[in-house]
């Protein structure tokens, strides 16, 4: 069994990409091996910035013959067809016309046989073909070229005179076929590239090529030569050493395994080095001196565990030195100096800019063509901050002002030349002009949830703003109509459907949606106006109060249906079915997630029972029942059924039972009491499962007949007060 | 130990490493040309980069080009921020293979002991929205300052490259400083310090600075530069509507006189943003109408000679 040692030598890969690059190359490489008649017992790939490596071990020696049979055309066929038939298994385009004239039993194509059989009245070829085993080298070749010539590289360029595409100009091949018998060269080229046993070093420290014989061999020696192969090995050298040297001095580096992976991705042999910030900076917010450092430098931050603020940083270089670093470290010292001064700049021109003047500058800063300004939504989000206030138990006046100034900092130098502090800035800036607390933490916090798992903001002001954000912005893009599709969600509707979702229920606020969605879909249709976006003769009379309230609502529907499908995906994970979800959304005004939820979790609860289970079955059996014989006489029995009509026992109970039900049912959904509810239905079941058993629905007299089929109905009200029944699967 | 010869000693002064990277690429065979003269924003709108990346004729060039960025103007007072800088800029057609060893070896020419020094090729796609332009390469960095950009140029003026030409580009103040170990651009030695008339860069250039700094931010006449850029465009569009033969029948395309004009509403585009005119969503049409130019100037040069146009159009 062979082993396959395969490493792409190039010129620098984009740290970004390696690790993608490494997958895919073991992926395609293997699948074409494994569809090519190969099967091998490990693979294993890596990257570094200049080489992907793939080792394949116990790989088979050769492939086994194939046999398959495939159905061609009838033998009347017309002539084109037989051609098209004959090419298709092998003929050449020369020779297809000719051999097609021939007699079945005289078509010659190397390694296949042409059969005429009988088949539901006619005769139909086939083609007998038999595929030889091939030598594991040979389909080596063949894939491993296959792969190179497609490989999905996020970018890829030519280079020279040549036509092949590589991420950067590739430079060598090593190909190896490794038996104990010896290792040997898989013999192909591509592009004038051709494949070899040499591997080189480390680009300074050891730049010439070497032979290797195996994967071992070549690991082992590529140590020697100053690169480490596995990315990982290489990420757990430098934290290990990053953090000795940060412990040595009690300081503590910062955990950042994106940033982490880079840096991997950007050394061959990782020589860790670590550096103090100079004095004249130590006093910028620590967000902005690790930004920068790791923005500009790709440096790790170190901070004082004591104090919290980042005092030192991690410079990883890919070279030792005679001087042990000295020359590196004071060079890169330099670069963050003149980074870092940028920053102090930025920073001291920010606080002498008062907030409200940096949000008057966003008023000349396009939001969205048809949505109009910043400026204008930030005005929209303030007055809808103010309107939900009350209902999260915010001060009114603090959230209107937290909402105002939230975005201010989209304005300052520090966020233009860093975007990802948006928010933290806002918050010192806040700080510093002396704003109250809430209204500095709503700027740092309004822009949260950004997913399905990160923080969800709970002190009142910072909620206020963050829902009003996030409805504001649902709201004007469904007012212009761009709502996302299939997987196209360009603007992170669902995101911020999302955010509104856990900002509700993770804090038990009770908000009625349709009610807070109108005023913000009215204010987004108007700014889509004043934005000229919409031709006025499209939009109803802004004036007429009542055709605008009526198209508002309209769309605040649609979107509330949105919710409810986020609402889906959210509880999904959470292991609840969305027909339970449809069940409770479809008894209608359920614009109250928070609500809505707790219903739904109860019936949830509900339906897991062996009662539910039988009494939904007994729904079913009335619903159907129902449902036939109302189509049947083409008449709703929608009227009240009488109890004086009810000839068995059974019957009766069961007329006993949904008053009993009903009774319990409406005060406990009253007081929003689901179990209670779901619990008054689990009453029904032994009745309704009598009154199947003893009782005929149709019966002789058309009076009880119709009465029965009363009586169904109102079992089917009296369940659907507490949940959609019907929706309900399975 | 290994001793370090005469010319690898450190360098002295700004001009003495233009003087090595002219005489390291002179001796790898590129064609030491002189700056174009005209205004540019970057090395990369000499015509010897722009046009000679395209069309099939080889070519190696090398030369510094003087560059201009009105925005970046500072008054002469910010330690390495000019809104006149040079560039220092290899073109290599067909890239050779070996084009990362030649780059690494200038470095070293310049004094850059790349056994003291960390190395790196950082990811960085260029691209040059006014040129219609991309490549793929990487900025270089010495101790984790950028002091090259890398670019294998894949398009220019919309064209595909084949073949594909290898660009170094050197921000030359950027790099001395770094090599001299100064820390303000304007207290750097032009010449060298020994000299009888030591001069520093700030002695150059610190007063232009302020000239032109004055003049790109407060004084220039917009309506004035506004009409020149309209007279640059149609200028341009004229000259490649012209009929390919001249009066005498002489087959003669004017693909670089129109060029010419791109680059002139190139940069008086650059001065009307310094002046503060161009408002974001005006800025894309502007680029828009320059990388037009671009093309067309692109589109008539592959039909010459030099673009590598080998029969009759």
């Amino acid at each position: 069994m062979p082993d396959l040692l395969l490493e792409l030598f190039s010129e620098e890969i984009p740290a970004r990409m390696q690790g993608k690059a490494a997958d895919d190359l073991k992926r395609l490489v293997t699948d074409g091996l494994v569809e090519r008649g190969l099967t091998y017992a490990h693979a294993a790939a890596f990257a570094t910035p200049r080489r992907l490596t793939l080792a394949i071990e116990g790989l088979s020696e050769r492939s086994a013959l194939r046999r398959e049979e495939r159905k061609g055309p009838r033998l009347d066929a017309p002539a084109k067809a037989r051609e098209g038939f004959l090419r298709a298994i092998g003929a050449s385009e020369a020779e297809a016309a000719a051999l097609a004239a021939k007699p079945v039993s005289e078509i010659a194509i190397p390694g296949v046989r042409v059969v005429a059989r009988p088949e539901k009245k006619s005769e139909v070829l086939f083609a007998l073909i038999e595929r030889p085993g091939r030598e594991a080298a040979e389909i080596v070749a063949e894939t491993v070229e296959a792969v190179i010539r497609a490989f999905p590289w996020p970018k890829s360029m030519r280079w020279g005179a040549g036509s092949l595409r590589w991420v950067r100009p590739l430079r060598s091949i090593l190909c190896l076929l490794t038996t104990e018998a010896g290792a040997e060269v898989v013999p192909f080229g591509i592009d004038g590239i051709p494949a070899g046993n040499l591997a080189r070093g480390h680009r300074f420290m050891a730049p010439d090529a070497f032979a290797v014989s195996s994967f071992e061999d070549y690991e082992a020696k590529l140590a020697r030569a100053f690169v480490i192969l596995d990315p990982k090995d290489r990420a757990e050298r430098i934290w290990h050493e990053a953090t000795q040297l940060a412990f040595a001095q009690g300081l503590e580096v910062i955990e950042d395994k994106g940033l982490l992976a880079e840096i991997a991705g950007l050394v061959e042999w990782p020589v860790v080095l670590m550096g103090r910030i100079a004095e004249p900076f130590l006093h910028l917010p620590p967000e902005v001196l690790s930004t920068s450092m790791k923005e500009h430098q790709k440096f790790l931050s170190v901070r004082d565990p004591g104090t919290g603020r980042v005092t030192g940083y991690v410079v990883v270089a890919n070279r030792e030195t005679a001087d042990d670093g000295a020359a590196i470290l004071a060079g890169n010292a330099k670069v963050l100096a003149a980074r870092l001064s940028d920053a102090v700049f930025f920073w001291e021109n920010d606080l002498r800019t008062p907030l409200d003047a940096m949000t008057g500058k966003l008023g000349a800063v396009t939001f969205h063509n048809r949505l109009g300004t910043q400026g204008a939504r930030i005005a929209r989000i303030a007055a809808l901050a103010r309107e939900i206030a009350p209902l999260v138990k915010a001060d009114p006046d603090l959230a209107e002002r937290a909402a105002k100034l939230a975005k201010a900092d989209l304005a300052s130098q520090m966020v233009y030349e860093f975007p990802e502090l948006q928010g933290v800035m806002g918050k010192y800036y806040a700080e510093k002009a002396g704003e109250d607390g809430a209204v500095a933490l709503a700027a740092e916090q309004h822009y949260s949830p950004l997913g399905p798992s990160d923080f969800v903001p709970s002190e009142p002001v910072p909620v206020a703003v963050a829902l009003a954000d996030k409805l504001d912005t649902l709201t004007g893009f469904w007012a212009i109509d761009e709502k996302p599709t299939g997987s196209k969600d360009p603007f992170a509707l669902r995101r911020a459907a999302l955010g509104v979702i856990r900002l509700l229920l993770e804090n038990g606020i009770r908000l009625p949606l349709t009610r807070v969605l109108l005023d913000p879909v009215r204010r987004n249709r108007a700014a889509m106006v004043a934005a000229g976006a919409v031709p006025a003769e499209d939009v109803p009379d802004l004036s007429n109060d009542r055709v605008e309230r009526e198209c508002a609502l309209v769309l605040a529907e649609d979107l509330l249906s949105f919710f409810a499908d986020r609402l889906k995906v959210y509880l999904r994970d959470q292991g609840i079915r969305h027909d339970v979800i449809d069940a409770a959304y479809q008894l209608g005004g359920q614009d109250d997630l928070t609500l809505l939820v707790a219903r739904v979790r109860a019936l949830s609860d509900f339906l897991a029972t062996r009662e539910a289970a039988n009494l939904l079955q007994g729904y079913r059996r009335a619903v159907n029942i129902l449902e036939a014989e109302e189509k049947k006489d083409g008449v709703e029995y929608s009227l009240a059924p009488e109890p004086k009509l009810a000839e068995t026992h059974e019957e009766g109970a069961l007329f006993d039972a949904l008053d009993e039900a009903e009774a319990a049912i409406g005060p406990a959904l009253g007081r929003e009491n689901f179990e209670a509810a779901m619990s008054a239905l689990a009453g029904l079941r032994a009745p309704i499962d009598d009154f199947f058993e003893t009782t005929v629905v149709n019966a002789p007299s058309a009076i009880i007949r119709r009465n029965r089929l009363c009586l169904l109905n109102r079992i089917r009200a009296v369940m659907n007060q507490v949940a959609i029944f019907s929706a309900v699967e399975g | 130990m290994k001793t370090e010869s005469m010319s690898n000693a450190r360098p002295r002064s700004f001009q003495e490493i233009i003087l090595r990277l002219q005489s390291y690429w002179a001796a790898r065979g590129c064609a030491i040309l002189q700056p174009y003269d005209m205004e540019v924003g970057a090395g990369t709108f000499h015509p010897a980069t722009t046009l000679r990346a395209l069309g099939s004729r080889p070519w190696a060039a090398a030369y510094v080009q003087p560059s201009r960025r009105p925005t970046d103007g500072r008054y002469g007072e910010n330690p390495n921020r000019l809104q006149h800088y040079y560039q220092y800029q290899v073109l290599i057609k067909p890239s050779p293979p070996d084009l990362q060893e030649l780059y690494l070896g200038s470095l070293d020419a310049i004094g850059i002991d790349t056994a003291l020094h960390d190395i790196r090729f950082v990811e960085d796609d260029w691209e040059s929205p006014t040129l219609g332009a991309w490549g793929l390469g990487w900025e270089v960095w010495c101790d984790g300052m950028e002091v090259s950009q890398f670019t294998y140029f894949q398009q220019v003026g919309g064209h595909d490259c084949h073949p594909v030409s290898g660009e170094l580009t050197y921000g030359l103040e950027r790099l001395a400083m770094y090599v001299l170990g100064v820390d303000h651009v304007m207290e750097m030695p032009f010449n060298d310090p020994g000299a009888p008339i030591p001069l520093t860069y700030g002695d150059v250039f610190r007063q232009t600075e302020q000239e032109y700094s004055r003049w790109n931010f407060d004084v220039a006449d917009t309506a004035m530069l506004l009409g020149h850029f309209e007279d640059a465009e149609r200028e341009c569009r004229r000259i490649l509507d012209a009929p390919r033969a001249d009066r005498a029948g002489r087959e003669i395309v004017m693909a670089h006189p129109a060029y010419d004009q791109c680059i002139k509403a190139s940069h008086l585009f650059n001065l009307l943003d310094a002046r503060g005119v161009i408002s974001v969503t005006e800025r894309q049409a502007y680029i828009g109408r320059v990388r037009a130019l671009a093309k067309a100037c692109a589109d008539a040069f592959v039909t010459t000679e030099a673009g590598g146009s080998t029969g009759a159009a």
